[in-house]
């Protein structure tokens, strides 16, 4: 055998086990997205993102709680304050840095729990089948019944407000659309004669579920995560912004938003700020899933 | 405007030369009075129910009284109203009004003792949240056919003790002591509600206003009555309209599409200050913004941590940003400007001392949580106090909800600290008196919910006693040294950090003249405004 | 996103005509979604810290007050016992009183449903009359600088925080320029002007010829409405793209083209007339969307529609208002998705 380059082995069109295939598969996919300039933006937007809430104590100027209400709203480019400062005083830049942890908190918990609660409904509705099914996918179609925001925000009326509650009001509205996602994809599998041979293998309907179908939504189910994690940051805003998200002194973007909106006329920099990093983040996430749907699910995109 | 209006300005102009614009700036017609304002608190309109702000002034305008606040003069107190005298016993326990000839409802029919008699005893019987404010008078569902009664054109009320007659007759400027159309009222009754049903939503009044109509969340419309005794009001119509945002009524003003913006914030007031044609006018409001601290809670109830707290405030830094010209310091429970109060204001904010004091008590690593209703400038005064807090290693946690969320938690004395304002029921000292100082049993099951000090499980440490001798005395001068005594105690001993009074700033256009929101003692009046 | 998914197929009585068995599993599953929806709404209500008697007594209010209300809302009897009288009455079509403004929730559903209705409307007209178009273009012309600005545009309104945006909108327009109305449905002068028929203002105004109240209100509600017409703008024009794109890579429009037919007949006459139900889907499912799901919007505008309504009756234990906005929202989902299952079993050969 030749001496190889790692991208070389990669590459190659005979894969020599399992995994080098799925690796190769894998460094063929980064390499498609790679040449998507948008989504590399994206990308490169939350990897900022994610950097700046690691190290929010180093790059923040301020303690982003300290109030002084002998310098309240000062407005952009005032001395120390790039951002300006808020109602109390407090520097708006810092807590938008420190705010990056509070939106990335969010959107990690929920990207963690929808798309798992919908997989579970979804495939064991569209495994199981029969009553199961019709009740599943009943409860289904009654939460997608429900206006999103109402139902969050009656989960939190309910909970009480903070920003757990808000994740899970979040999450509780947005897996109906994975469980179907996730049903739709096992009733094509379920009835493909590779999950008949395991049958016959005597493989159990846990064993089936877990092992042979699930690994099989997770790509059409990561890419409905990204495009909705927009969604996501903006409904977490929304709960912000009604007052029902984080609680004060918190600084979340939101919050914030909703803080500074009274000061619109005169100050109108003090909502504005917050409003322009949610956007930003969002649209990044949009990038980014709009690149990974292309590389994951080409057929969906175009 | 600032630069970055300026330079969209500049911008838009340029792209919008020829573009007319949709709304120009409007004036409202010169019989009508447009008032932007927040009326969302309006749940009822029975003047035996009503109990919020906005809807105090709807019966204010609409119904008349026995006796009444004069908008104009609200410094001399109750004048006559529906009554045109009045007289009391030599027990001093029993009143007689003389009713006023010659007054129709705006059904039309005549204005007698009878129907002043019927709307006193329906308050009683209905209790509704307001009825204490009669009730305290040892009126009941049972005795008030023999304590309220008509005779001719006198109406006779009988109290069970002798009370300061100033208590009572101000007790009756209250939107309860509101006269209805009996008739009227009857007509509409539904399985023995007395009409309440009715009255929620429709109106039966003889003042210088008949109400049009009332939109929940939009808008309060009325039409003057050209029958007032008192003269027809110059304003033929009147709209109130709800707008939320302090921002959307100031746009409303500049542009004249209303005459008045009544909840506007210290930035657009300085905003609005500069337009042309618009003025600014303060009114010192009755109520007062405090923190209570629970004393069923271990560490807060001891006497250094209450006095700590009181040094924990930032008075003078929150009047002058956040509340500024909304808010003056007040450290007292009688707001400024009612009988007895006080100008004492001790307190100032002051780290040492309250860590001190704080020492002294031996508290270490105390965490705490306020309950904060959702609005902005009360959440602000929270973070102020919770930054404050932290700087003596106390950790505040702030829980905000709505008003009904936190005020639950309140009343069920769940909440180790609450953070709200008190507004007095009528213009006598004992309304504020009676709930901060006084509290008989401090029980849990005597579920006293409607007083302050219960709420907070605070005994008064004697008060109680010394309200009560208060309100029964006659003598004006012993009266108001009586109250005196009283807050200088209170302000040592309660747990009751009280911080500020309200200032109502309204902004008008500048052809509004005689506005008056009621200052501390009423609610807004409209039948006086001239444009 | 269909309601009915056949799932409950071949047990009910097998002697039934199929379009008899599918109307009745239709009705069933629209009253099992409506029960289930009715049901957690009425749950939160009831596990909510918020005191639906203290919502209507007040601060002050007595423990005596207090308790006979307390019992004349019925809250002493057990949860089921209320539900089944809530649902008793519904059957009735009695949605109760709101216990906040002493009316008839459906009076007031009344009221704030045409305020809702008005708006999503003329949203979602805009959004068609933009994104369809542009959809296309794009489609068409994939890769022009048409497309990419349709892309941009769309990426723009699917990441925008919509209250932040209305505000700036507001400020803009009507703070700086003056060029739309303020917030609510219209200016004070012309409230009641037009007698009330549709409740939809601007409706109203145009049967009673009043163009000056027709002229205000329009210059109320373009901007929430364009507001909405932008965010489902975004998501029509995206979906017509790809739709699209998928009608002009199939073999009958090469076979078209071959045969030399003009490229707008190509475009509007085959491709555009497949896609037809599928974006007839997409655009029932934003109208969707936009009746039920502009409560920010309606905040910011201080739109007097349902969306806030049912917000600030959450927000205040009004659950007597939130259960009947709640039906009304839930009815209207499900029957949008029903007509758009319908047209496509309908029109859609492939469906069949």
């Amino acid at each position: 055998m030749t001496e190889q380059t790692l991208r070389q082995w990669l590459l190659t069109d005979t894969p020599t086990s399992r995994r080098h295939a799925k690796l190769s598969a894998l460094y063929q996919g980064w390499l498609a997205f790679r040449s998507n300039t948008m989504a590399m933006i994206g990308l490169g937007i939350l990897l900022a993102l994610v950097l700046i809430a690691a190290a929010a104590p180093l790059l923040a100027p301020h303690d982003p709680f300290v109030q002084n209400l002998g310098n309240r709203l000062a407005p952009l480019g005032s001395e120390g304050h790039l951002l300006g400062t808020d109602s109390l005083g407090r520097d708006i830049l810092s807590r938008l840095i420190y705010g990056a942890r509070i939106t990335l908190y969010i959107v990690a918990l929920v990207a963690l729990i929808a798309p798992i609660v919908g997989l579970l409904v979804g495939t064991v509705s569209g495994y199981v089948g029969g009553w199961v099914d019709i009740v599943l996918m009943r409860i289904t179609d009654i939460f997608l019944a429900f206006p999103r925001l109402v139902l969050a925000l009656a989960f939190v009326a309910a909970l009480g407000a903070g920003i757990e509650n808000a994740v899970i009001a979040i999450s509780l509205t947005a897996w109906p659309p994975y469980a179907r996602i996730a049903r739709a994809e096992t009733l094509t599998i379920r009835s493909s004669d590779y999950i008949s041979a395991i049958k016959l293998q005597g493989a159990g309907g846990f064993r089936i579920i877990t092992k042979h179908i699930w690994p099989l939504c997770i790509s059409s189910l990561i890419v409905r995560v990204t495009l909705d994690m927009a969604g996501i940051i903006l409904a977490a805003a929304g709960l912000g912004f009604l007052g029902l998200g984080a609680q004060p002194p918190s600084p979340e973007w939101g919050a914030m938003i909703s803080e500074g909106r009274r000061f619109i006329l005169d100050h109108w920099w003090v909502a504005t700020m917050p409003g322009l990093a949610i956007f930003t983040v969002s649209l990044a996430f949009n990038l980014l899933g709009d690149g990974l749907r292309d590389v994951l699910d080409p057929k969906a995109g175009e | 405007m600032n630069t970055f209006a300026r330079l969209l300005t500049g911008v838009a102009m340029g792209v919008a030369v020829s573009m007319t614009s949709l709304s120009a700036v409007a004036e409202t017609p010169a019989n009508m009075l447009v008032i932007a304002h927040r009326i969302d608190d309006i749940t009822t309109i029975d003047p035996a129910e009503s109990f919020e702000f906005a809807g105090s002034d709807i019966s204010r305008n609409v119904y008349s009284r026995l006796v009444m606040l004069d908008p104009n003069d609200l410094a001399a107190g109750y004048k006559p109203d529906l009554a045109e005298s009045w007289e009391v016993s030599e027990d001093g326990k029993t009143i007689t009004f003389t009713m006023r000839e010659g007054v129709t409802f705006h059904s039309g029919n005549p204005v007698t003792a009878e129907d002043a008699a019927f709307s006193l005893q329906r308050a009683v019987i209905l209790n509704k949240t307001p009825a204490f404010i009669l009730t305290q008078f040892g009126f009941t569902a049972e005795n008030a056919a023999e304590t309220i009664r008509a005779d001719g054109n006198k109406l006779m009320i009988t109290t069970d003790k002798r009370y300061a007659t100033s208590f009572v007759l101000n007790c009756l400027t209250a939107t309860i002591g509101a006269i209805v159309d009996k008739e009227t009222v009857m007509a509409n009754e539904v399985d023995g509600d007395m009409g309440n049903e009715w009255l929620k939503t429709n109106s039966a009044g003889s003042g210088p206003y008949k109400l049009d109509s009332w939109k929940p969340n939009e808008s309060v419309t009325m039409s003057s009555n050209p029958d007032y005794y008192g003269g027809a009001p110059a304003m033929e119509r009147v709209i109130v309209r709800h707008v939320l945002e302090s921002a959307s009524q100031r746009l409303l003003l500049e542009r004249g599409d209303v005459d008045i913006a009544r909840n506007l914030n210290p930035e657009d007031i300085a905003g609005v200050s500069q337009a042309d044609g618009v003025k600014v006018e303060d009114e010192l409001k009755g109520r007062l913004m405090y923190i209570a601290l629970n004393q069923k809670h271990p560490e807060l109830s001891k006497p250094e941590v209450r006095q700590a707290f009181k040094y924990l405030i930032d008075y003078e830094g929150m009047r002058d940003s956040f509340l500024k010209g909304q808010y003056t310091i007040h450290q007292n429970f009688l707001p400024a400007t009612y009988l007895g109060a006080s100008e004492e204001n001790p307190f100032s904010y002051n780290i040492e001392k309250a860590k001190e004091l704080l020492e002294a008590a031996g508290v270490e690593d105390l965490e705490i949580e306020i309950g904060v209703r959702e609005a902005q400038e009360r959440i602000e005064i929270g973070q102020s106090f919770q930054n404050a807090a932290a700087q003596v290693g106390i950790k505040v946690n702030i829980t905000v909800g709505t008003a009904k969320q936190i005020l639950g938690r309140y009343r069920a004395r769940e909440l180790d600290v609450y953070l709200g304002a008190w507004g007095p029921d009528y213009p006598d000292p004992q309304t504020n008196a009676g709930t901060f100082a006084y509290n008989p049993d401090n029980s849990d099951e005597a579920n006293a919910t409607g007083l302050l000090a219960w709420r907070n499980s605070w005994d008064t440490g004697g008060l109680t006693e010394k309200v009560d001798a208060a309100v029964v005395e006659n003598d004006r001068d012993m009266r108001i040294q009586m109250y005196q005594d009283i807050q200088a105690e209170f302000r040592e001993t309660s747990p009751f950090v009280i911080m500020f009074q309200q200032i109502e700033q309204s902004a008008l256009r500048d052809n509004v003249t005689d506005w008056s929101t009621g200052q501390a003692v009423t609610s807004a009046a409209y039948w006086q405004v001239t444009k | 996103m269909a309601v009915t998914e056949g799932n409950g197929k071949g047990r009910l009585s097998a002697s039934l005509p199929p379009w008899l068995k599918t109307t009745l599993l239709t009705i069933g599953s629209i009253a099992m979604t409506m029960l289930g929806l009715l049901f957690i709404t009425f749950i939160i209500g009831r596990v909510m810290p918020i005191d639906p008697v203290l919502a209507i007594v007040g601060e002050r209010a007595s423990q005596s007050t207090y308790d006979a209300v307390f019992i004349e809302l019925g809250l002493d009897k057990p949860l089921v016992v209320q539900f089944g009288y809530y649902i008793w009455d519904v059957l009735h079509l009695d949605f109760g009183t709101s216990l906040l403004n002493a009316r008839p929730v459906s009076e007031d559903i009344a009221r704030v449903f045409p305020a809702t209705l008005e708006l999503a409307t003329l949203g979602i007209i805009i959004g068609i009359v933009i994104g369809v178009p542009l959809g296309v273009v794009a489609a068409a012309r994939k890769g022009s600088w048409i497309d990419q600005v349709a892309r941009v545009l769309a990426l723009v309104g699917y990441s925008m925080p919509i209250f932040w945006l209305g505000l700036m909108g507001l400020l803009i327009f009507y703070g700086i320029l003056g060029w739309v109305g303020g917030p609510g449905r219209v200016g004070i002068f012309y409230v009641d002007v037009v007698p009330s028929v549709t409740g939809l203002i601007l409706v109203d105004a145009a049967l009673d010829g009043n163009w000056d109240v027709f002229k205000n209100a329009f210059s109320h509600i373009i901007l929430p409405a364009s507001l909405l017409g932008y965010f489902s703008l975004a998501y029509i024009s995206r979906m017509t793209r790809s739709f699209m794109l998928e009608q002009l890579s199939a073999e009958y429009i090469t076979t078209a083209r071959v045969k030399g037919m003009s490229e707008w007949d190509v475009i509007w006459k085959h491709a555009f007339k497949n896609i037809r139900v599928q974006l007839i889907t997409v655009i029932a499912l934003s109208y969707a969307n936009l009746l039920e799901g502009s409560v920010l919007t309606e905040i910011i505008f201080s739109w007097p529609g349902i969306g806030s309504y049912i917000t600030t009756a959450l927000l205040s234990a009004d659950m007597n208002a939130v259960l009947g906005g709640t039906v009304v929202v839930g009815l209207i989902f499900i029957l949008l998705n029903i007509f758009s299952d319908l047209l496509y079993k309908v029109f859609d050969p492939r469906a069949n």
